[in-house]
């Protein structure tokens, strides 16, 4: 399994064709604290950096960008009942939604998660 | 302003960094947006103890000498002269179309002695106060003495505690009730205080010299009920209280009674008062009193969101017919109703408490109901 990052600060967990994305702890930190997301609907398709969704704090709005071309499969629907999981676990149980590759290619050119970690220190 | 090698500081720089407060640049000044428990902990704290916030960006000065009181109503749609030793009032300073300059709070510190000190305290916006000191000595400048306070700081003790943390370093403080105040020794430093606040809840604001301020806000947060909060809280807590922020909610394009704020207009400057008229744009702003119906073309309402989608500033609103009829100037989710909440402008026929509109949320339209403001029950103390 590989974990995949962009300069928007998501990550994309990769199971074969899949790719499970979420917001980084970094994100969700400069963000505060989450009370609203918008999901996609299940079946759209997106072409990379289209905005798939949307989460709120407080105090500020923040689009959710498709990190890779493909099918959203799967929400989290947890999440949206509790937006919190966001800020308390936002690589695990806080996950936004799940999406079929269409060009699996589009994954050489993000961050592994030394580059993002040096990204983000300077972000 | 976006330039941090230029961005001052408050007297409580140092201690805001020591507790692990995020810092953002606001009115010019790098202030605490947050500190490590977050704005929603914080927002909390507030309602049910008590948060200290750093204020210290806004400004404070006196007007001092035996016209000033009669001077500062020549700039207000407010009653300053009948305004009773040892009481605070809210104005409004008005340009003269009757659009609002800022908003400010003051004080009669016995300002008919000017001789023995005596003054008028104002508390102006931070980002408003270079500005409003200018138009204040050009407009009453040689009627009274125009005396700003830089070496003063400010803070605000807010929450249904705040009076059992601050009796305990200043027994007295709570026999004063909303909107009175006086001089007191706190933690051993010398306080002008007042039991004000933006936040709705009972609480007090402090002013203090710079060179107390680290002092006296360390020994209130030695008090089991204070922790600090910063910027961020304090909108969301004001928003919910229902209280204006001044260049959201009001601004020079705005007058007095299209905000709402009718109550800050007393009878006495009203037609048929005894000092009726006698402020910038009163003409204008009479009328309106007088017949909202033909000169009003929008009014400032509250607003509850019927689905749990938060709705911000400069969201469109529209009617149920999909006419545009205003747009929203200040929402969030409020964190202790847990509903978004907002304020905003709408033509006056959609004005009315229970009116449903709608707000455009990326292109959805987000069902919303005029509501009654304060949005939080308001728990001043008034004895």
């Amino acid at each position: 399994m590989t974990v995949k990052y962009t300069e928007d600060h998501e990550w994309l967990k990769i199971e074969g064709d899949t790719a499970t994305v979420g917001i980084t702890v970094h994100a969700q930190d400069a963000l505060g604290d989450v009370v609203f997301v918008d999901l996609p609907a299940v079946g759209t398709v997106f072409a990379q950096k289209e905005t798939a969704g949307v989460v709120e704090s407080v105090k500020a709005a923040a689009d959710v960008y498709m990190p890779v071309s493909g099918e959203v499969i799967e929400v989290n629907e947890a999440l949206r009942d509790d937006p919190s999981l966001a800020n308390s676990d936002p690589l695990g149980a806080g996950w936004f939604f799940k999406v079929k590759l269409s060009d699996a290619s589009q994954l050489d050119a993000l961050m592994d998660e030394t580059s993002y970690t040096a990204f983000s220190a300077n972000a | 302003m976006s330039n941090p090698e230029i961005l001052l500081k408050t007297p409580l720089h140092d201690l805001h960094v020591e507790l692990g407060a995020r810092m953002v640049p606001f009115a010019g000044y790098s202030m605490p947006v947050q500190y490590p428990a977050g704005l929603m902990a914080e927002h909390l704290h507030t309602r049910q103890a008590a948060g200290l916030f750093d204020v210290s960006h806004m400004g404070q000065l006196r007007l001092v000498g035996p016209d000033a009181a009669a001077a500062l109503e020549s700039l207000m749609p407010v009653d300053v002269m009948d305004l009773p030793v040892g009481k605070q009032r809210y104005g409004l300073l008005l340009n003269d179309e009757g659009g609002v300059i800022d908003d400010l709070m003051f004080f009669n510190r016995n300002m008919a002695d000017s001789a023995n000190g005596g003054d008028l305290f104002l508390i102006v916006n931070g980002a408003c106060k270079v500005g409003d000191i200018a138009h204040i000595q050009q407009k009453i400048g040689s009627r009274c003495r125009v005396i700003p306070m830089p070496e003063m700081a400010l803070m605000a003790l807010q929450g249904p505690q705040a009076v059992t943390a601050l009796q305990r370093l200043a027994p007295g403080v709570e026999k004063l009730v909303f909107m009175t105040g006086g001089r007191f020794t706190v933690a051993g430093c010398d306080c002008f205080l007042t039991r004000s606040g933006y936040t709705g809840e009972d609480g007090f604001e402090i002013s203090v010299h710079e060179s107390q301020a680290d002092t006296l806000a360390r020994a209130l947060l030695a008090q089991p009920e204070v922790k600090p909060v910063g910027l961020g809280a304090r909108n969301s807590l004001r928003l919910e209280a229902g209280l204006c922020l001044y260049g959201n909610d009001i601004d020079t394009s705005t007058t007095p009674v299209e905000a709402s704020l009718n109550w800050a207009i007393q009878k006495v400057r009203r037609t048929g008062g005894a000092r009726a008229g006698g402020f910038p744009g009163a003409d204008k702003i009479l009328a309106q009193l007088a017949d909202p119906a033909v000169t009003l073309t929008r009014k400032r309402v509250g607003l509850v969101a019927l689905e749990r989608i938060p709705v911000r500033d400069h969201t469109e609103l529209q009617s149920t017919d999909g006419a545009a009829i205003g747009e929203v100037t200040s929402g969030l989710l409020g964190p202790s109703i847990n509903q978004p909440v907002a304020m905003g402008y709408v033509r006056p026929e959609f004005a009315a408490i229970g009116t449903r509109v709608n707000a455009m949320v990326r292109g959805k339209a987000v069902p919303m109901e005029v509501s009654a403001m304060p949005f939080v029950p308001n728990r001043y103390f008034r004895g």
